[in-house]
């Protein structure tokens, strides 16, 4: 994280691959936790909150997509619809059958997984941008079903209302509640993640990025660990679907189009393909981006322009600065976020004795 | 004290006293904030971009005018692009700012929000958009359609198919064309539980999004089914579409009906303009044209102040619905400023005031609306206006429709 790592020598492989490189990041995370934990929710404004529960949720989707793409290397274009798929298992779950959020939330994130794994197939025949179309496709099939099977959907406003989860009896109904609730489960999905990626099969997933060829010749069974990483990866997203049911009370399937895809496919661009932290720092992102732009034209704008034309200006304006921002960053670092904290890291690790 | 210390000295007491005329400036006032969510970008910003700007036309007219009982009125908008999770800061953001009632736009944003207007007591209009279940101001006490919804435009539609095939529709054959999303398919069970009650024949017809293309549909419509009227449910670009395929076609225009999101001058100028479009029937839930007296207030405020009436002035039909809707706002203030006695009224307080609103028909530009504590839908007033002669000409009065059928729909419908 943020310690110089003076002295720091790795003499065996459990070193290597231990979670934390040194004792003193132990206690650095468990201090960003506490502030995440304690001091945010006690602290911040329901409005401030409620802007973290839509980042919490991006993080999900985000760290799954990232599994896939900067993982494993398969391009995926249908982040949006595996998201409904978890959406409407556990919609219809709750509503049916009466199902608490820990029955809803696992089943959303396995039904997603297998209809993962269908999309997955192709990718052992087809790469690349070839590949991103057929997830393209499926993302189009997932939401003419949902749209068209009654059975599914629950009518033909293809909305499920769903009710606020309870927890040990008590009903989350405020943001803060909804924060801890979502919190919980961002934490579980980044322990995973970081666990997953220096497992064995988090190796296989990079030796097939790297050179697909070559991880099969030295053993790794290239469609399996493809079909693993649609799957988890669809997993996550429908974990992340359900979620944002919870949070809206309601699976509605215009909010997991295309869209939506593309924009966790930028969180994942922008933030650093492959690296969990990326995952994070895209979400964040994207996410806020366009309301802080906002802000700040808000704040700013009326210096220059009259109420009225301000009004026209801010939507436009923000489109074309949100825009400008993404590619200023792919421009001064091309591999995300993530590697930008890290040569700013890195300068001030040696800072101020550079040579 | 040297020369450097006293210019910041004066600096200082310069920033001070200027902070001072702020503050002063901003606390004089007495001020009513509602918030819109508008969408000037996005998917929908052909309506969103005349839309917003006439809604703050009226609040700066109503302003003009002194206000509401000396409070004036703000309307804080917030572009939500036709998504949801902007739509969902949007609404936390608003209701930090201490709005009294929001408009929202857009069906997603509508249904994803509804929870939260139940549990913050936000009073929120939602004209033309939104389930029509939400009619039933029992169920959702605090979301208001305050227009026409989906069902009472079908009922409408079918009502005046009716009247136009000469008083019955037994035996006739009707054409449902349909965007193919939750909104487009919306209509279906009126328009099939009126096929059974009224005996014609009902075929439907999907378009996929974005439906800037239907050739094949229109030649199934024209050659193979041979409908006696055509009933369109389409947005965006497409109803512009259907319009020039139907006419190139050779259907008559006088037997096809658009609901409202089909209705407006753009979509007769993208259809190749007026002479194209003429007999065209569109279904309104706001009076289209230029002839209504607030109208030729905003012109003449405009006027005032030395400028020229606004180029969205033209686009009168969705003009005019942003006219509604603030005007139903600045109707439900007033009325809730009288039950608060003057002071700022509550959310609670402005849903009364909103339930108390009826006949107020701005110079005939909205509708003879009943709002009850039950009927957040105002009864479901719906008036045609065809294309003639390069405008809009109204074709009937304000009327209403198979009111048993839609109320029953409303009664009956699953909570979803």
């Amino acid at each position: 994280m943020f310690h110089r790592e003076a002295g720091v020598f790795k003499t065996s492989y459990a070193a290597d691959m231990a979670l934390f490189p040194l004792p003193i990041a132990q206690w650095s995370v468990a201090g960003v936790a506490a502030l995440f934990i304690v001091v945010v929710p006690l602290t911040f404004s329901e409005y401030y909150v409620s802007l973290l529960n839509l980042v919490l949720i991006a993080i999900v989707g985000a760290l799954g997509l990232n599994i896939l793409v900067g993982n494993t290397g398969q391009v995926s274009i249908g982040q949006g619809a595996f998201m409904s798929v978890g959406a409407y298992t556990a919609a219809n779950l709750i509503t049916r059958l009466g199902m608490p959020f820990w029955v809803a939330i696992p089943a959303g994130g396995l039904m997603a997984a297998f209809v993962g794994l269908i999309v997955g197939i192709p990718s052992l025949r087809i790469k690349g941008i070839y590949l991103a179309i057929a997830t393209l496709a499926a993302q189009l099939i997932i939401e003419w079903t949902i749209n068209h099977v009654q059975w599914i959907s629950g009518g033909v406003q293809a909305s499920i209302e769903i009710p606020r989860p309870s927890v040990f009896g008590i009903v989350l109904k405020h943001e803060v509640q909804i924060y801890l609730f979502l919190m919980f489960f961002v934490v579980l999905a980044l322990v995973a993640t970081l666990n997953l990626v220096r497992s064995r099969i988090g190796r296989a997933f990079v030796a097939i990025r790297d050179q697909d060829i070559a991880a099969e010749i030295i053993g790794i069974n290239i469609f399996r660990y493809k079909l693993y990483a649609f799957a988890i990866s669809s997993f996550y997203a429908g974990v992340a679907g359900v979620l944002e049911s919870y949070y809206l009370g309601i699976a509605n399937y215009e909010q997991f189009q295309i869209d939506v895809s593309i924009d966790y496919l930028a969180m994942v661009i922008i933030g650093g393909l492959g690296s969990v932290l990326g995952s994070v720092l895209g979400a964040v992102f994207v996410t806020l981006l366009p309301i802080a732009t906002r802000w700040f034209l808000d704040a700013f704008g009326g210096l220059i322009f009259s109420h009225a034309d301000l009004l026209n200006v801010v939507p436009n304006l923000r489109l074309v600065i949100f825009g400008a921002l993404i590619i200023f960053f792919l421009v001064v670092e091309p591999e995300g976020l993530n590697r930008l904290w890290r040569n700013i890291r890195t300068y001030f690790r040696v800072w101020p004795f550079s040579y | 004290m040297t020369v450097l210390s006293r210019g910041m000295a004066g600096l200082a007491a310069g920033v001070a006293a200027g902070l001072m005329l702020a503050s002063a400036a901003v606390a004089q006032p007495k001020e009513i904030l509602i918030g819109d969510q508008c969408d000037r970008t996005g998917p929908t910003q052909i309506v969103g971009t005349v839309l917003c700007p006439a809604m703050q036309d009226y609040y700066k007219l109503i302003n003009s005018q002194g206000g509401v009982d000396g409070w004036m009125i703000r309307g804080d908008e917030i572009d939500n692009q036709y998504q949801v999770p902007p739509a969902i800061e949007a609404y936390q953001r608003q209701k930090q700012m201490g709005v009294v009632m929001m408009t929202l736009y857009g069906t997603p944003q509508t249904v994803a929000l509804n929870q939260r207007l139940e549990q913050d007591k936000m009073p929120t209009t939602s004209p033309g958009f939104g389930i029509a279940a939400a009619a039933d101001g029992t169920r959702f006490p605090y979301l208001f359609p305050i227009a026409a919804t989906y069902w009472s435009q079908a009922a409408g539609a079918v009502k005046f198919a009716k009247d136009k095939l000469g008083g019955s529709l037994k035996g006739k054959k009707i054409a449902y064309v349909y965007y193919d999303n939750p909104a487009g398919k919306e209509p279906m069970p009126i328009l099939d539980s009126l096929q059974k009650s009224e005996g014609f024949q009902l075929r439907t017809f999907a378009v996929p999004p974005p439906g800037v293309e239907m050739g094949a549909q229109i030649l199934d419509i024209t050659q193979r089914y041979h409908p006696d009227f055509v009933i369109m449910h389409l947005f965006g670009r497409s109803p512009s579409v259907a319009i020039k395929g139907l006419k190139g076609a050779g259907y008559p225009l006088t037997h096809v009906i658009g609901l409202v999101w089909a209705s407006a001058e753009a979509d007769i100028k993208a259809a190749g303009g007026w002479g194209v479009a003429e007999g065209y029937n569109t279904l309104q839930f706001a009076g289209a044209g230029d002839n209504y007296p607030v109208r030729q207030q905003i012109k003449a405020m405009y006027k005032k102040e030395g400028k020229e009436p606004p180029a969205t002035m033209d686009d009168t039909v969705v003009y005019n619905r942003g006219l509604l809707q603030a005007a139903i706002q600045v109707e439900a203030i007033k009325n809730a400023l009288k039950i608060s006695g003057g002071q700022k009224p509550t959310g609670p307080q402005v849903k009364q005031g909103l339930e108390q609103i009826h006949d107020f028909t701005l110079g005939g530009l909205v509708p003879p609306l009943q709002i009850t504590p039950a009927d957040h839908e105002g009864g479901g007033w719906v008036r045609i206006f065809q294309v003639h002669d390069g405008k809009f000409v109204a074709e009937t009065d304000w009327f209403r429709a198979y009111r048993d059928v839609v109320e029953h729909a409303v009664k009956t419908a699953e909570v979803d």
